[in-house]
């Protein structure tokens, strides 16, 4: 677990680099992406479900952004992006290509779907913290997309 | 007059909606900018439409629309932060329009990114920190980061080359395949899978996908379908490369 929360600090931060962002907000970046893993992780041991892990780790990337974002007048998308990182099933989405590869057509469609499942619940849980975050706030001016 | 200053409006509108735009912000978030900038100038009525490749925007009573073409576009969070901190200060009328477009075109023509070095090493380690996330052992580590760097590394450099980032990234996770194959071979490395996995993720287009369907989500349609687009046509020059890689080996 430990080891876990580390490397998915430095990926996040790593990510952080490559996407140019502020160099003081790195770290912040890092911390975001180890959250969400953390509690993807914890859903993975304990649960076995990981679509419904990935939701609920990418609402809270969510959260603690806006959080972030609100603290340092900084645009949401610096911290998401990094956040999220971690979550992006990346290695499903190569076994899906490899079954492809091997001639395996059922075994690479139901990966593939499980891909766009877990891409679904990522955005889906940052659309929810972000409903979440407008219904706190219930912003005077109602525009459905709005955040800070 | 008031036509000049109508048009002095839109131009820093534009200039802050197409260097957002470039630097990869949320679609909403570049309307939402460009409204607010003209809100403050006390244009009431402003109407913009926003494409990954284009934003045509027309301001109310002056009669005035524009379009701009957007060519090229990459992820660079600090721009999207500069632009936004600009805005801020227009709402609050902390600097005039002027002094505003003065800033973003400043902002517009530096390149103020890491050093390349630093990239290659963020690169390399987060494709080394991958392969520990997707439950691959330590011995791994090492092969993953030398193999994502060189993937980066060849992305950078083709791609200055040749402009298609197409084939950028299909060379890259065929190097990729590459080295990773090697390494195994000679004993450096345990797992193809889990290596080439940690390596090509700098490659995914994951926030690609993610952005795609959030601007799905928020109405954002036409954006949202070719966002998508873009995405699926860089997952298959990924899958592609690395196809070529476990086909032949």
């Amino acid at each position: 677990m430990f080891q876990q929360l580390l490397t998915s600090f430095f990926a996040s931060a790593g990510f952080g680099i490559l996407f140019n962002a502020p160099r003081k907000l790195l770290i912040q970046c890092g911390i975001t992406g180890m959250i969400g893993w953390g509690i993807y992780f914890l859903f993975y041991m304990y649960e076995q479900n990981v679509v419904y892990g990935t939701f609920i780790a990418a609402f809270f990337v969510g959260v603690i952004s806006q959080v972030f974002a609100r603290f340092y007048k900084t645009p949401i998308l610096i911290f998401t992006v990094g956040g999220i990182i971690p979550l992006v099933p990346g290695g499903l989405a190569y076994d899906a290509m490899r079954h492809f590869v091997q001639n395996d057509y059922n075994g690479a469609v139901s990966l593939a779907a499980k891909v766009l499942l877990l891409s679904i619940a990522i955005a889906i849980g940052l659309v929810a913290s972000e409903v979440a975050n407008q219904f706190i706030k219930k912003l005077p001016d109602r525009r459905p997309k709005r955040m800070k | 007059m008031y036509q000049n200053e109508a048009q002095q409006v839109m131009r820093v509108c534009l200039l802050a909606g197409k260097i957002m735009l470039m630097s990869g912000a949320e679609t909403y978030r570049v309307e939402d900018t460009m409204s607010r900038i003209a809100a403050a100038a006390g244009i009431s009525g402003s109407h913009s439409f926003v494409t990954p490749t284009a934003i045509i925007f027309s301001l109310d009573g002056a009669e005035l629309t524009k379009l701009i073409r957007i060519s090229e576009r990459s992820t660079d969070l600090r721009k999207v932060d500069q632009v936004n901190s600009i805005s801020r200060q227009i709402s609050n009328r902390g600097i005039t329009l002027k002094e505003a477009y003065g800033q973003l075109k400043k902002i517009e023509t530096e390149e103020e990114a890491y050093p390349l070095w630093l990239q290659f090493v963020a690169a390399a380690i987060s494709s080394g920190c991958f392969v520990i996330i997707f439950l691959g052992g330590w011995i791994d580590f090492l092969p993953a980061c030398i193999a994502g760097g060189l993937g980066f590394l060849s992305t950078h450099y083709i791609h200055r080359f040749v402009k298609v980032r197409f084939f950028a990234e299909f060379v890259a996770s065929l190097v990729i395949g590459i080295t990773a194959y090697i390494l195994v071979h000679a004993g450096i490395g345990r797992e193809l899978d889990k290596i080439i996995i940690g390596s090509v993720m700098p490659l995914v287009p994951g926030l690609a996908i993610t952005n795609a369907l959030r601007d799905l989500m928020a109405g954002h349609l036409f954006s949202g379908v070719t966002k998508g687009a873009e995405a699926f046509l860089t997952s298959f020059a990924i899958g592609s490369g690395i196809a070529i890689i476990l086909t032949i080996f």
